[in-house]
């Protein structure tokens, strides 16, 4: 009789998943899957509230990430009331969304790294669990844990100076902000005692980038045939070929680098992605259109980004850009655990950004919001920490919202996680008749290295009730269980 | 501690899902009510869920508040001590414990404040911004028992000792 394992929760991911795999009676990996419980009524609950409290209402997806909702949902009201795409804003409207979303990009990518992916490098994925934690970083490796404790929490005052709270920051508006940056709150980032300061950020940022080359340096058999598949990459670009996390034109190249997607307006999105319902998953799977639901899936985040842009603007993470890139000769890295280096690059260039922002005097402008003509639908789009974040909405004649579609980064990396999963499961458990713990969690780390926020949820009712189905080799359902 | 010990008012929660918002709403009236007394030494803070750099936080308190809803079957609100535990390593970063950041407090700064935890009963989690009547209720109960405790500096000292598990 074939054999289900499966491995639930995965820990130190976001929110809740499953992992099921299937073995035949030889103990060789016939199936591997990442069943996502995702909750998707926010889309339908959107709807019949005014347009103009999208921006607000959005972050009650997410405790982890409500900034990046917060600005694609402002982008779309943008072109709602008028005022374009991304550049139409003023130059304070559009430097202090800028500042918000490199504030919220360089502390999600640091508590990533920090607490969730630095255990399984510092002491192995086969050590023993009770030290492969941030506690036993916290013992073992003192002043990195500290450095990333504060690193995260300049990344929370530059969102609570730019969004106006922690919690359901008011700072994004339809058409622009509501709060220009005083001076005194610009010195406070940019003068504050050590190490509490822009330039302390990015010395402690190079630092990061140079602990993950070394790493990866000493560990080169392991993360390049870890979880190593080629895939496409998506992600929005400057006009120009620069690395813009906040806004661009859609971007696909293949695994070798070929131009799939040629920078097209992402207003177009639905002429380009569609998504594919699967019975065993919540979540869907996107691709894109013209490469068909076989074909078309894509890799987003932090990996892809560096994979489809031509450079990074800030001088320090292009240097690093560029041996990045040298790695693979220039072709994009389709090596999942790669994603670290591509992450903590982009830390650098956040904790760049966030300074050349700070300095900007447009920042304390009083030209707030700009307004046009009024359309009924509006697209935003912008790279979110795990990837390229969708928000589309319709209104009615009466300001109402009547439809709401929201892509979110993890969904648009269902297909590749599900990928490294079976990779690793080849890898780490064929021939197998035992789990053990550092199997478990090779597993897990394939997961992590896309760093998906899988609920969606806070702690409270964070917890979905999961089915878990056992079926044998002839498809015979043994046992099922709802918790 | 001192004779006006340092304290800090934590709430945590998505105040988007209804009864969730507990901790949240709860810091806001606090703040309101120790502005409106002059009363100093006492600091907020309020979040979506604890995390990492709460250790830092909490680093230089000497009393700290988590404030947090509660699904648990208690009648309206109680108080519970919290110490550090290793074992509060959640599997997911949604459920960073009070007694986890004050490990990471202890382990990375060298400090250990006396910290305990307010839950408050909550019955609504649909995504919806204001809390239930009965939830809401809790709160003032709650409200009312730690605005007694905070009003002059010797009962903040006597509240934690007088702490009982629930």
């Amino acid at each position: 009789m074939a054999r289900k394992i499966t491995i639930e929760p995965v820990t130190r991911v976001e929110g809740h998943g499953k992992v099921t795999i299937h073995m035949d009676d030889n103990n060789n990996i016939v199936q591997s899957r990442l069943h996502i419980v995702e909750f998707r009524g926010f889309e339908r609950f959107v709807q019949g509230r005014p347009y103009w409290e999208a921006p607000v209402l959005v972050q009650r997806l997410c405790g982890i990430c409500p900034v990046s909702h917060h600005l694609a949902a402002a982008k779309a009201m943008d072109v709602i009331v008028g005022a374009g795409t991304g550049d139409g804003l003023t130059p304070t409207g559009e430097k202090m969304r800028r500042l918000m979303h490199y504030g919220q990009i360089f502390q999600s990518h640091v508590l990533h790294f920090f607490h969730l992916v630095s255990p399984d490098l510092l002491f192995g994925i086969d050590a023993s669990p009770e030290i492969r934690n941030i506690i036993g970083v916290s013992i073992e490796h003192r002043d990195l844990a500290v450095q990333g404790v504060m690193m995260r929490k300049f990344g929370q005052e530059i969102i609570r100076a730019t969004a106006g709270k922690k919690i359901h920051g008011t700072g994004a508006i339809p058409g622009g902000i509501n709060k220009s940056l005083s001076i005194e709150e610009r010195d406070f980032f940019l003068k504050g005692d050590d190490p509490f300061n822009a330039d302390h950020m990015i010395t402690w940022s190079l630092g990061a980038v140079e602990f993950i080359k070394d790493y990866l340096k000493k560990n080169r058999e392991l993360v390049d045939n870890f979880a190593a598949f080629p895939s496409n990459h998506l992600s929005l670009v400057r006009k120009d070929g620069a690395m813009d996390l906040y806004h661009g034109v859609l971007r696909a190249v293949d695994h070798n680098g070929k131009k799939i997607l040629h920078d097209v307006d992402y207003l177009d999105y639905l002429d380009y992605i569609g998504e594919e319902v699967k019975s065993w998953t919540y979540m869907k799977f996107p691709f894109i259109k013209k490469l068909g639901k076989e074909d078309g899936w894509y890799r987003v985040g932090p990996l892809a980004r560096l994979n489809a842009c031509d450079f990074i603007p800030t001088p320090h993470a292009q240097k690093e850009f560029e041996e990045f890139r040298a790695y693979t000769k220039g072709k994009p890295n389709n090596m999942s655990l790669y994603t670290h280096w591509a992450r903590l690059i982009e830390v650098l260039h956040a904790a760049e950004m966030m300074k050349e922002l700070l300095h900007d005097p447009d920042l304390q402008g009083d030209d707030l919001v700009v307004k046009g003509t009024k359309t009924n639908e509006g697209i935003g789009l912008l790279e979110a920490p795990r990837g390229t974040l969708f928000h589309h909405y319709r209104i009615n004649d009466d300001d109402l919202i009547e439809m709401a579609n929201l892509i979110v980064s993890t969904t648009n990396n269902n297909t590749p996680m599900n990928r490294a999963v079976e990779s690793v499961a080849k890898q780490y458990m064929t021939g197998q008749t035992e789990i053990t713990e550092p199997m478990m969690n090779a597993v897990e780390v394939a997961i992590r290295a896309y760093d998906p926020c899988i609920s969606c949820a806070t702690h409270a009712i964070g917890k979905m009730p999961l089915k878990i189905e056992l079926y044998d080799s002839q498809n015979h359902l043994l046992d099922k269980k709802q918790k | 501690m001192n004779e006006s010990p340092t304290v800090l008012i934590y709430g945590y929660g998505n105040p988007g899902r209804q009864d969730d918002g507990l901790g949240n709403a709860f810091v806001e009236k606090m703040e309101q009510w120790v502005r409106n007394k002059n009363i100093s030494s006492i600091t907020f803070d309020s979040n979506y869920q604890l995390n990492i750099e709460d250790a830092e936080a909490i680093s230089d308190k000497e009393l700290v508040i988590f404030v947090d809803a509660s699904t648990e079957p208690i009648d309206d609100f109680c108080i519970t001590r919290v110490n550090a535990s290793e074992a509060s390593v959640e599997f997911t970063m949604h459920a960073v414990s009070p007694s986890f950041i004050l490990h990471l407090c202890n382990q990375l700064f060298d400090k250990y404040p006396h910290c305990c935890l307010l839950h408050i009963k909550g019955y609504e989690w649909e995504f919806k911004e204001k809390l239930s009547s009965k939830a809401n209720a809790n709160m003032l109960k709650a409200f009312d028992f730690l605005c007694d405790k905070l009003r002059h500096p010797e009962s903040r000292i006597s509240l934690f000792k007088e702490l009982v598990e629930c």
